[in-house]
């Protein structure tokens, strides 16, 4: 068992936890973060993407202890002031979403692209979301949403 | 007030999906829970000589460890197949017990032999570890082709047969194979496919010993059918003390329409340890458990005219049942499968043999399409060879065996009721530039790379189902859907739907219907599913049915609350009944112009006494309150078509191939909201590209599964496609009121003989087995420049 501090959605957190707890375990379990989710055992799927100090990182890879100090922002965190973020409003628009599960995940990692790339190429879209698998939409709409996204950001 | 019916009205479930709010069952915690893990067999196929739980028990954390004995005991039921299939010599099918733990014998791996209940996840794992299980390791049977071939896997089963089914006329199929110029005949193996969807099963089962009442909530595609097999076959609680409740669930395509050996052991387990149970699959679960699809081993021969006329049709089929014939499992490879096997074509005979055989592998049942993407796939790899042989374009064979008039009177089983599928031919060939092909394909030669264009017409026969029909072929229930609308006093809708949404936009698409139904706004329309305390009854949602039935139930409920509101209006308004018009929310008296709001009346219905100037506006035998039920059974199929045309590019270095082009052009009838359905379409795409090009389950000799993993089991992802090219034509369904048709399943029927009569052609006319790896395709490529060398 340690302690493990992190800045979770702008919230100082501190909780005990066994020091194999995996981040996705730590948010799921002990902030009761639930929209990060876990769709594999082999960090295939990245349902469980979420920010750590502003890069996205499939939780289920790092340890809650190896990442401690760290600010970490999950889908929960990213409206403001109850306001949906662009890359949000883009999926709702353009119907990027349909079973929801790997949606979390999806956004996450579509967020940090455009921070990295303002304006992503439809090839460069679909290489950079090649960790995340989602089986309902084809990701025609998953790409459309991140170009209408980065009009928006 | 505009119609949102055929409007891209944006999703009233997004924001809670978007937001991290959503509420799946593994994000379901209950006070005091405890954690199951299962104990699987780690052999295909062995008998259990002992199994000691005596170490596990002493692990630290125990609540509980049973195992097949105590659920035999209690006389726990098993899983069942839902559909009793005869044989062509009348014999009933044999299906063998399936206990949700295996006592005696366990035939794959994966099968579960105990549960171990903990207070942690981690302990209940720990525990797990210690359960000693003696096996005797038994030869396993996992070839579909040569399973009749290998040991009996269930005692009393010879040959490991299931049933052989027949369909159609060997006779008449004779005698128009005698008549032919030609006969057209092919091998396929239509390959085994994991449905995957994203969120692994789970359930959390809970039990109330004050009110005796057991509740699961699980990952399920239809709740109300759950309990029912789990009260009246699993014996796990009367209906009334058992609810099932499925939350937000991630994704189905087929493989959460079946009760598993979890829901029933942790339902059953809960009440045994008065406490509740959580059980949440690890993806390595899911693919060893989850139910498969497709996995037939089929010979097929159509008879032509020299000028390319069908005159008959012969498919003989291996259809792969797994371990255990379960839910679905029985009637995917034969009524699913045969009715569908003559594809959109004017074939004056035909008939589909269907032997269904157990092997030692995980059971097979519906995933998306569920036996029509098999039949499909083989008329159409057929036609498209047959093509080649008369020399006939493609489309223009096609054409010329399309019917000409519809109520289109089907060979096997069905009569469409209304289509144009040359008009699908004609649209599809244009968005796709058909006829410019030749010249791509002679800019890829320059380019030294293989060019390819491949054609799939198809129908599926969805809307499932009319009750009277499927019950005569050995259905085990009705499959009609019920719905339920109730206005609130203050005017909000509340429509309870028998179906279930897990990703289908029902929340939407539903309200959408409602709304123009009944004129109120659609954000005062809310969509219940998924808790069988709270609906009437239901089906639930696979074969493209939530639409063509459920909906259709919604429209009824909403036509019965309009003309209650008509009666009560007059009354009000000292009106004949006959007299009241319904529009836009408005109840209209023609004589006098008089009205009332919806919500006016539906007040009214709530305070039915004498109150200012107005007498009761309840007219005799109408009692209080606006509520309405509906249930409905529809009265055929529905039938989607169309056509589709793929182009692809392949590397003759490397085998790779590549989807250069996907044109998609359906007849869904009338389309509730096209950003949904482009949705659902390109959905259906992704997974049948992905049979066709990348997904496989391979078992090997010892029935070990070789793709138990996303490292070996290749999902599609994003950089696997190129954009979809999506249209339409439309003829409306005449069998039901809205003219729809349905649209979840038509892009993974479709996607496999389109891409690989594709693949095909660019590989002059080489088979090629699904998925077309690029060392497949490679290994073709050498061939190809072998034959030409030698032209040469």
């Amino acid at each position: 068992m340690g302690k493990i501090s992190l800045e979770v959605n702008g919230r100082k957190v501190e909780k005990e936890a066994p020091d194999n707890t995996l981040l996705s375990t730590f948010l799921r379990e002990y902030l009761q973060l639930t929209g990060t989710h876990i769709g594999c055992d082999t960090s295939q799927c990245g349902a469980c993407v979420v920010h750590v100090d502003g890069n996205s990182l499939k939780s289920c890879t790092a340890l809650a202890a190896d990442i401690n100090g760290s600010k970490v922002t999950t889908i929960e965190g990213l409206e403001t002031n109850g306001k949906m973020h662009p890359m949000q409003e883009a999926f709702k628009k353009l119907h990027g979403l349909q079973c929801g599960f790997c949606t979390p995940g999806m956004v996450m990692s579509a967020v940090d692209l455009l921070q990295k790339n303002k304006k992503p190429s439809d090839t460069e879209i679909r290489d950079w979301l090649e960790g995340n698998i989602c089986r309902c939409t084809g990701y025609q709409n998953i790409v459309a949403a991140v170009k209408e996204a980065a009009t928006k950001m | 007030m505009a119609s949102l019916v055929g409007s891209r009205v944006e999703r009233k479930e997004d924001k809670r999906f978007l937001t991290g709010k959503g509420r799946y069952t593994a994000d379901i915690n209950l006070a005091n829970q405890t954690y199951a893990i299962f104990v699987r067999s780690p052999h295909a196929r062995a008998s259990i000589k002992k199994l000691n739980i005596d170490k596990a028990l002493k692990s630290s954390g125990i609540v509980s460890i049973l195992t097949g004995k105590e659920i035999a005991d209690d006389k726990i039921g098993g899983l069942i197949a839902g559909w009793a299939i005869r044989s062509e010599d009348g014999t009933e099918m044999k299906c063998p017990g399936n206990p949700p733990l295996a006592k005696d014998n366990v035939n794959f791996v994966g099968d579960p032999v105990a549960v171990v209940i903990a207070e942690s996840l981690a302990e209940a794992k720990e525990a797990a570890e210690k359960v000693e299980v003696d096996y005797k390791v038994l030869k396993a049977v996992t070839s579909t082709a040569d399973a009749m071939n290998g040991d009996t896997i269930h005692e009393g089963i010879d040959k490991n047969l299931c049933f052989d089914w027949l369909l159609g006329d060997r006779q008449k199929v004779k005698e128009a194979f005698d008549k032919a110029d030609k006969v057209i005949s092919i091998d396929i193996i239509n390959n085994r496919l994991i449905p995957n969807a994203m969120e692994p099963r789970a359930c959390v089962a809970d039990y109330n010993a004050a009110s005796e009442e057991i509740t699961l909530y699980t990952t399920s595609q239809n709740p109300h059918l759950s309990r029912l097999i789990m009260s009246a076959f699993g014996n796990v609680a009367p209906e009334h003390k058992l609810r099932v409740v499925a939350p937000d669930v991630g994704g189905g395509f087929g493989s959460k329409i079946n009760v598993y050996n979890e829901d029933i052991v942790c339902s059953w387990a809960a009440k045994k340890i008065n406490r509740a149970i959580k059980w949440v699959a690890e993806r390595s679960e899911s693919f060893l458990t989850d139910i498969h699809g497709r996995d037939h081993v089929t010979h097929a021969e159509l008879a032509v005219t020299k000028d390319g006329k069908f005159l008959g049709f012969k498919n003989e089929t291996i259809a792969n049942l797994g371990a255990y014939a379960r839910v679905f499992g029985t009637v995917t490879p034969t009524y699913l499968f045969g009715p569908c096997a003559t594809g959109v074509y004017e074939i004056p005979a035909a008939y589909t043999n269907v032997k269904a055989v157990y092997t030692n592998t995980a059971p097979v049942d519906a995933y998306r399409g569920a036996g029509r993407p098999e039949a499909t796939y083989t008329i159409e790899r057929l036609v498209e060879k047959a093509s080649m042989e008369l020399g006939i374009d493609k489309t223009e064979l096609r054409i010329k065996n399309f019917p000409t008039a519809f109520p289109f009177k089907q060979t096997l089983v069905h009569t469409v009721d209304s289509g144009d599928y040359v008009a699908g031919m004609e649209k599809a060939k244009q968005m796709a530039d058909y006829k410019g092909f030749e010249a791509r394909r002679k800019e890829s030669e320059a380019k030294g790379k293989l060019r390819g264009i491949g054609v799939t017409s198809y129908f599926e026969a969805c809307g499932i189902a009319p009750s009277a029909a499927v019950m005569s072929l050995g259905c085990g229930v009705g499959l009609w859907e019920s719905a339920e609308v109730r206005f609130n006093p203050t005017g909000q809708v509340t429509v309870y739907t028998g179906s279930h949404s897990h990703g289908q936009s029902h929340q939407t698409t539903f309200a959408q219907i409602a709304a123009d139904e009944l004129g109120v706004p659609i954000e005062n329309i809310d969509i219940v599913h998924g808790d069988t305390d709270k609906g009437t009854f239901g089906m639930g949602t696979y074969g493209s049915r939530s639409l063509a039935v459920g909906g259709i139930a919604i429209v009824n409920a909403c036509k019965k609350i309009v003309e209650k509101g008509k009666r009560v209006t007059a009354k009000m308004l000292e009106a004949n009944p006959e007299d009241v018009e319904f529009k836009d929310g408005e109840f209209i008296v023609s004589k006098s112009n008089k009205k009332k709001t919806i919500g006016e009346v539906a007040f009214a219905c709530y305070l039915p006494g004498v109150r200012d100037e107005m007498k009761s506006p309840l007219p005799e035998g109408d009692e209080p309150g606006l509520k309405e039920t509906s249930f409905y059974d529809p009265s055929n199929f529905s039938f989607p078509a169309g056509t589709h045309i793929a182009e692809v590019e392949i590397d003759p270095e490397t085998g790779h191939v590549k989807l250069e082009k996907y044109t998609a052009c359906d007849d869904f009838g009338r389309i509730i909201n096209p950003m949904v359905v482009e949705g659902q379409v390109h959905g259906g795409l992704a997974q049948g590209i992905g049979q066709a090009l990348y997904e496989n389950a391979e078992y090997d000799e010892t029935g070990q599964l070789m793709t138990g993993s996303y490292m070996d089991y290749t999902m599609p992802r994003a950089d696997n496609f190129p954009e979809f090219n999506i249209g339409y034509t439309c003829t409306h369904a005449t069998t039901n009121p809205l003219g729809v048709k349905g649209c979840g399943e038509a892009g993974a029927i479709a996607a496999p003989p389109t891409v690989m009569n594709a693949v095909i052609d660019a590989l002059g006319g080489q088979e090629v087995t699904m998925p077309a790896t690029a060392e497949k395709v490679w290994k073709a490529c050498k061939n190809l420049k072998k034959s030409n060398a030698k032209a040469a």
